[in-house]
């Protein structure tokens, strides 16, 4: 397992990732959940792991915070191979998706835990745990017990019982799932300014595309149980490595092959954008060097407040999504059904591998 | 917010398809009336608690203060609290009623130690399907008779028995007929009952507070001792109080295998049999019923009879 160490991980110690995942590799019975990654997190970097349910991207933080034993590959943190070390011996610590904060413990004995089971004296580890909940705004309810709190503030004890033992990296499972939308975006705010005022590498698992991309230095894209690709918020969103993440990252109006070679005479399927497209009402097409407009028909009409989502069935091509921030110009029953012309600049394409599609 | 236009049902399905549901007069009024309701749910049950138990348990005390006709044999019903005075003051019922909760306290500590890693095992480390056929083996020797048991084990300590054959080459004697193994086959009788409780009480403890301590930095004897057990306390509770009131009860593993052993249920089996003497059989049998009262009692606190 730790065969597999790539040479000079341990010589200039300034470019040693916190994280480094080598062929990690996790077998359940029959099911392959994490399919070999390679994968180096930067010190001090907000990582979010991004996929669908079931892709490998749980199973690797628990990986990494010694839940499980990989059945093959090699874990390090900062240059040192943690692989076969139990989660009691590792410097990282979890926010998890329950919180899984102790029933029967006061909010400063849950904080102040990693501290007492580290032998730090009774009286300065609830000085420190009490300063550790003050941070997270919870300064007046240490003696409560965590049935007394609501949800969005029983995910800051959990936060503030992970960060209180200084930890080298904090895993966080899920955090804001349980949340409702407002408090959610919020949390967003507050833990990334939380991290850049700390400087301690967060890794954050998320399903939610919306989270990952407005949180994070930069996204793992996760799909059964393979890294799809490994790039910026920016560079996820505008230049998707595949089908896979064009159509799970925002949404992606996707030629395949036989369409693509039509348009552009190139058999590789090809991604646009929904705010990218533009629509001609009254059906004639937009004409200029470098746009290419199509004909089709209108086939629904969903308000989503800043805008319009208009469905329209390509003539000669598939049905695409166009993001029309405009008012329309006629009721719902007058636009179904109306011919209308799609349009778009050639160089907001995004031509991607064949062999995924 | 979709403003997407209903398409007209191509078809639309015929308008009396679903039959409703017929009028019922008695429902309705009891859907009218919650007093009613709860009269209905609860009468018969009441009645038997108040008839049958409450009402036998007061026949015990009454019988208690009676006494028997040296002459006759029969019960006289002349007030006396002499029988209660001679079950208090006696020192051999003194010894009779110590023995008794010693053999009960020992078999609840026995099953306890036992039980723990058995229930932990089975509700955290065996996989589901493992899971299922271990609790099936806890409740299997529930299935056969009580007497069956007991003698089964009668014959595990008799002279040239298992135990002997097993123990003679390291050195160990069976315990014969006596108290101890009174405990020992207690012990074993009134283990699933431990098991069970603690099997739930584990069972519902979330993997991620386990996760959760370890990823703090405790090793797995902190993690046991800080977090496992006090969330355990109310079901080991549980299973004491069964364990516990059984032995405390118990006169018929006392009499197979507890060669000479007294416990208090053989005293109050010899007087209602042998010695005839109802009055001071009930007297002495009101010894573990105060007894378990006062447990209960202490225990009442510790939420544990929300988990029976």
């Amino acid at each position: 397992m730790t065969e597999t160490r790539t040479a000079g991980t341990s010589t200039a110690s300034g470019s040693v990732p916190a994280i480094r995942l080598r062929k990690l590799t996790k077998v359940f019975g029959d099911t392959v959940a994490v399919d070999g990654i390679d994968l180096d997190i930067r010190q001090g970097e907000f990582f979010s792991m991004l996929g669908p349910s079931g892709s490998g991207k749980t199973t690797v933080l628990r990986l990494i915070a010694g839940f499980e034993l990989p059945t093959s590959g090699s874990i390090e943190l900062e240059g040192r191979d943690v692989t076969r070390l139990a989660p009691f011996q590792r410097d990282v610590n979890t926010v998890f998706q329950d919180y899984a904060l102790f029933p029967h413990m006061s909010l400063v004995d849950n904080v102040a835990y990693g501290l007492r089971v580290r032998g730090v004296p009774r009286a300065e580890r609830r000085e420190r745990a009490r300063e550790a909940l003050e941070r997270v705004q919870l300064g007046k309810f240490v003696g409560r017990k965590p049935a007394q709190l609501s949800g969005g503030q029983r995910q800051r004890v959990a936060l503030a019982r992970a960060l209180v033992v200084e930890p080298k990296v904090l895993l966080l499972d899920e955090p804001l799932g349980a949340l409702d939308l407002k408090l959610r975006q919020q949390m967003q705010v507050e833990l990334k300014e939380l991290q850049r005022s700390l400087g301690i590498t967060f890794i954050f698992v998320t399903h939610d595309q919306e989270e990952a991309l407005t949180m994070s230095d930069r996204i793992g894209v996760f799909n059964n149980g393979s890294l799809e690709q490994i790039g910026t918020a920016h560079e996820i969103y505008e230049r998707p490595a595949g089908t896979f993440v064009a159509n799970f990252v925002g949404t992606s109006n996707i030629f395949d092959a036989a369409h693509a070679r039509q348009l552009y005479g190139r058999a590789d399927p090809v991604c646009v954008r929904p705010e990218r497209l533009r629509l001609s009402w009254s059906g004639a097409p937009e004409t200029g060097v470098g746009v290419t407009a199509r004909p089709g028909t209108v086939t629904s009409l969903v308000y989503v407040g800043h805008a319009t989502q208009v469905r329209v069935q390509l003539d000669d091509g598939p049905v695409v999504v166009v993001l029309e921030p405009d008012s329309l110009p006629g009721s719902d029953v007058e636009l179904l059904g109306r011919r209308v012309s799609v349009s778009w600049d050639d160089d907001a394409v995004v031509w991607l591998p064949s062999d995924v599609a | 917010m979709a403003l997407q236009t209903q398409h007209p049902a191509p078809g639309s399905p015929p308008a009396a398809g679903v039959p409703r549901a017929r009028p019922n007069r008695f429902s309705a009024l009891l859907h009218r009336s919650p007093g009613l309701r709860l009269a209905g749910l609860i009468t018969a049950p009441a009645g038997w608690l108040v008839l049958v138990y409450i009402a036998a348990l007061a026949a015990l005390l009454i019988t208690s203060l009676w006494t028997v006709d040296t002459f006759t044999g029969k019960v006289s019903t002349v007030w006396t609290t002499d029988n209660l005075v001679t079950v208090v003051t006696d020192p051999v019922y003194q010894r009779i009623a110590l023995r008794t909760l010693w053999i009960a306290a020992a078999v609840t500590v026995i099953d306890m130690v036992i039980a723990l890693p058995m229930a932990f095992f089975i509700a955290k480390v065996a996989s589901a399907r493992w899971q299922k056929l271990l609790v099936i083996a806890v409740l299997m020797p529930l299935w056969a008779s009580y007497l069956v048991k007991a003698y089964a084990w009668r014959n595990v300590l008799a002279e040239g028995g298992l135990l002997e054959w097993m123990g003679a080459p390291v050195g160990l004697a069976s315990p014969g007929y006596s108290e101890t193994a009174v405990i020992l086959t207690l012990s074993y009788i009134w283990l699933p009952y431990m098991i069970l409780p603690i099997y739930a009480g584990f069972d519902r403890v979330p993997d991620s507070l386990l996760e959760a301590s370890g990823d703090l930095g405790a090793k797995p004897l902190a993690t046991m001792r800080l977090v496992m057990l006090p969330l355990l306390v109310p079901s080991i509770i549980a299973g004491t109080i069964f364990t516990f009131s059984l032995s405390l009860g118990d006169y018929i593993t006392a009499q197979i295998v507890g060669g000479t052993t007294q416990m208090l249920g053989t005293v109050v089996y010899a007087n209602v049999g042998a010695a005839n003497n109802l009055p001071l059989a009930a007297a002495v049998s009101l010894v573990p019923i105060v007894i378990i009262m006062a447990y209960l009692f202490i225990v009442r606190r510790s939420g544990a009879l929300n988990n029976l």
